[in-house]
């Protein structure tokens, strides 16, 4: 059975050779092409998750959304990045114009930097690093200081407020968020994500982490919508107190950044979320499983099933991270917002020591299955 | 927190001074939506100033025409027939679940969920269709006059009506169900912004904000006016004093209206709408200087007007947010020497620092929320 992606490298090297391109060449093109096709994978998944806050959130309040541009309104996420493209860049006078400027940058460009290690098929990688998902929560650290900086340099008590309160609530959730993670990484033996999901495919559908870990799941989620600053967690952009918290003073392409870094970091937990408890990309639901089975019996199509391996696998992790996805969604629009200090509260009083006593849990049953 | 604020309150301007998320002071500053009600009203005669009064509290609008022409009807001792008297129950009781609508959704958006707000337009806009079919207007209705109302309610309003007590009372046990017993929402307002009994009748609270405190005033039941005495209902109240006490209160009066609406529409006798004693006019006709000074601002074919005592007198109702009253100076004259209006919302606002310090920044606009106040008739 020829593995498809191995498949395509072997057309690619034949096509190089033909081209007489070197190989350090060739292979710092492949490098180039496959980060462009994630960038641009994950950019218009990010314009397809606001189309779907937009829906989603117009069915709960019993509106429509958007339905004009474009066929049920999909091209209206792009329209609007457009917009702010081409809106004027105001800076504030007396604020800091450097931090002013860095404040997105440094929001957004760690979260970009993640999806490198996240699993989207079997090879499907951009790189396989060995410590995973450890590589995603640090990254994911930087964030809260581009929050401060971009909240100090707007020269506004709202945004100062908000960022403040932004940097101590992703401060807050990310001790849970990596307890859990640590759980997931003791079951699994190691940190790498294509690991973990390896683990999990071993044993079919009831191998997933999150029959073997529903408290580590639940908290993970919680956690994970802290991080994002999503509702029930959104007081730095609470519209009714702090105007708009750290994004007051920001117009055009910064203020898109910071909108599209809000929805990115969303795509990245929910991947996240499928990777580590999920299964990732494995396709083994058992009534759906006897079907494929069933359909590969003839021969015919065998072949061309394998190829399909890969997109059967990449769907398959899209459509898990669907259901956090959707679920995020609606959580934001039904639940009311938790106060700065029960925020605080429920991070370190609540959700730290069940994380800490998951940890324990886990630990204790693979010190009792080893001996 | 300036005038201009996403708060969905009005232009009310907060001076607070704050210790990190600790409030330590705050200052009231009001005054940007003043219009000067009170001057024009020397000026009008009552039905050329009915219109003015829908702009003091917008969102429960036939309260505050009801005590604009309760005044002048006591003040000159004017009986109104029976019909038009129940018609002055259902009106205000439908405005009062519009009000009560309008606040639930703004307090339940302040605390973060959106949703409900754009549930509770649903119902308003039925609301809205019914005034519109009996009065003409959607939101300003220009409906009652001294003696009465304005129109006979149309052929079929009376069903229509009963339909709408149908469909929302289950809307408002699902509100509560959807809301009330949500975890997050309690914790936001359970014990925020405590008043007890003794602060709030010392403050001169009234409404719901005195209900939640343990006080059992309302002045429907108190004032005997109207035709409140003849229907069947309860005084809804609560003891705790906090925010979700408030909150309750306001639920629970909901349903309330609809009780009592239902009441009235089964009640409703025939007869005339409106006593046309009050439109008696001037009684010295030949005696009139159209060009003088009283009549400068009188159109020369003025519409009927009823000529108020000299004397005083204070008139109240119980509107949604609380006691709305009129203190009306007659002068022998169309127009009145001094119109003061005692708003509820003004009264109710000058608890608020005092509930406020000590609590986080984000109670602010839960307390703020839960007194219900409106700036249009705090500035008038």
């Amino acid at each position: 059975m020829i593995n498809s992606t191995e498949f395509c490298r072997n057309k690619l090297i034949h096509l190089f050779d033909e081209l007489e391109i070197t190989m350090n060449l060739s292979k710092s093109i492949w490098i180039f092409a496959s980060t462009l096709l994630l960038v641009l994978g994950v950019t218009m998944g990010v314009l397809v998750i606001v189309w779907l806050e937009r829906k989603v959130s117009a069915g709960v309040q019993q509106r429509i959304g958007p339905e004009y541009a474009g066929p049920l309104g999909i091209i209206q996420s792009l329209a609007d990045g457009i917009k702010l493209l081409l809106k004027e860049d105001i800076i504030p006078a007396k604020g800091n114009a450097w931090l002013f400027a860095a404040g997105p940058a440094v929001v957004v460009t760690p979260v970009f930097i993640t999806y490198l290690v996240i699993p989207f098929g079997q090879h499907i990688i951009l790189s396989d690093l060995g410590i995973g998902v450890f590589f995603w929560i640090a990254i994911s650290s930087i964030v809260p200081l581009g929050l401060l900086v971009a909240g100090y340099g707007s020269n506004n008590k709202y945004s100062f407020l908000g960022g403040l309160r932004a940097a101590a609530q992703s401060i807050s959730y990310e001790i849970p968020l990596a307890l859990c993670v640590l759980s997931i990484s003791l079951l699994s033996g190691s940190l790498s994500t294509v690991d973990i999901v390896e683990t999990q495919s071993k044993y079919g559908f009831w191998g997933w982490n999150l029959w073997r870990q529903p408290i580590g799941f639940i908290a993970f989620f919680i956690s994970s919508l802290a991080e994002c600053e999503r509702l029930p967690f959104d007081l730095p952009e609470a519209e009714e107190e702090l105007v708009a918290g750290y994004q007051t003073e920001y117009s055009g392409i910064k203020f898109g950044l910071f909108y599209v870094g809000s929805y990115l970091n969303l795509l990245a937990s929910s991947l996240f979320v499928v990777v580590l408890y999920l299964g990732g990309w494995d396709f083994s639901i058992p009534f759906v499983e006897n079907f494929g089975q069933i359909v590969s019996t003839s021969s015919v199509i065998d072949k061309s099933l394998d190829t399909l391996k890969p997109i059967v696998e990449v769907a398959t992790t899209l459509s898990k991270s669907y259901f956090y996805l959707f679920f995020s969604i609606l959580t934001r629009w039904t639940l009311p917002r938790v106060r700065m200090d029960q925020l605080l509260d429920l991070g370190w009083k609540f959700l730290l020591p069940i994380a800490l006593g998951n940890l324990l849990l886990t630990a204790s049953f693979r010190i009792l299955l080893i001996s | 927190m300036g005038p201009h604020h996403p708060s969905m309150h009005g232009v009310l301007r907060l001076v607070v001074a704050s210790q990190g998320e600790n409030v330590v002071d705050c200052e009231l500053i009001l005054g940007y939506l003043h219009r000067g009600m009170e001057k024009i009203a020397e000026n009008r005669t009552t039905s050329q100033y009915l219109p003015y009064v829908t702009r003091w509290d917008y969102l429960a609008t036939m309260f505050t025409e009801a005590v604009t022409v309760n005044a002048p009807e006591k003040l000159a001792n004017i009986q109104i027939p029976e019909r038009a008297s129940y018609i002055r129950v259902i009106m205000p009781e439908l405005s009062r679940i519009a009000s009560h609508l309008l606040w639930l959704g703004p307090f339940l958006a302040d605390i973060g969920a959106q949703t409900p707000f754009f549930y509770i337009f649903r119902e308003r806009e039925m609301i809205y269709d019914l005034f519109e079919a009996a009065t003409g207007m959607r939101m300003m209705h220009n409906y009652f006059r001294i003696g009465g109302v304005a129109a006979d309610l149309p052929y079929g309003w009376i069903d229509k009506c009963l339909d709408f007590c149908q469909y929302c009372l289950p809307k408002i046990y699902e509100y509560e169900r959807l809301v009330t017993k949500n975890p997050i929402f309690l914790k936001r307002v359970q014990g925020v912004g405590f008043i007890n009994r003794q602060e709030a009748i010392n403050w001169g609270l009234s409404g719901p904000s005195l209900r939640a405190s343990g006080v059992q005033w309302d002045l429907r039941k108190i004032d005997h006016y109207e035709c409140y005495d003849k229907l069947d209902w309860q005084i809804q109240w609560q003891g705790e004093g906090d925010s979700l006490a408030r909150y309750l209160v306001r639920i629970d009066e909901m349903k309330e209206s609809i009780n009592i609406l239902r009441q009235a529409l089964k009640l409703l006798p025939g007869g005339p709408y409106e006593n046309l004693e009050g439109r008696r006019l001037v009684q010295k006709k030949d005696k009139i200087d159209w060009n003088g000074f009283n009549y400068q601002f009188v159109g020369k074919k003025s519409s009927p007007t009823l000529k108020l005592p000299k004397q005083e007198h204070y008139v109240r109702v119980e509107a949604p947010k609380g006691e709305l009253g009129i203190f009306l100076i007659g002068d022998d004259s169309v127009f009145p020497w001094r119109l003061k209006i005692r708003p509820p919302g003004f009264t109710n606002l000058q608890i608020v620092p005092q509930l406020i310090r000590g609590m986080k920044l984000a109670d602010i606009v839960t307390i703020l929320g839960s007194i219900d106040i409106i700036m249009g008739e705090v500035d008038r």
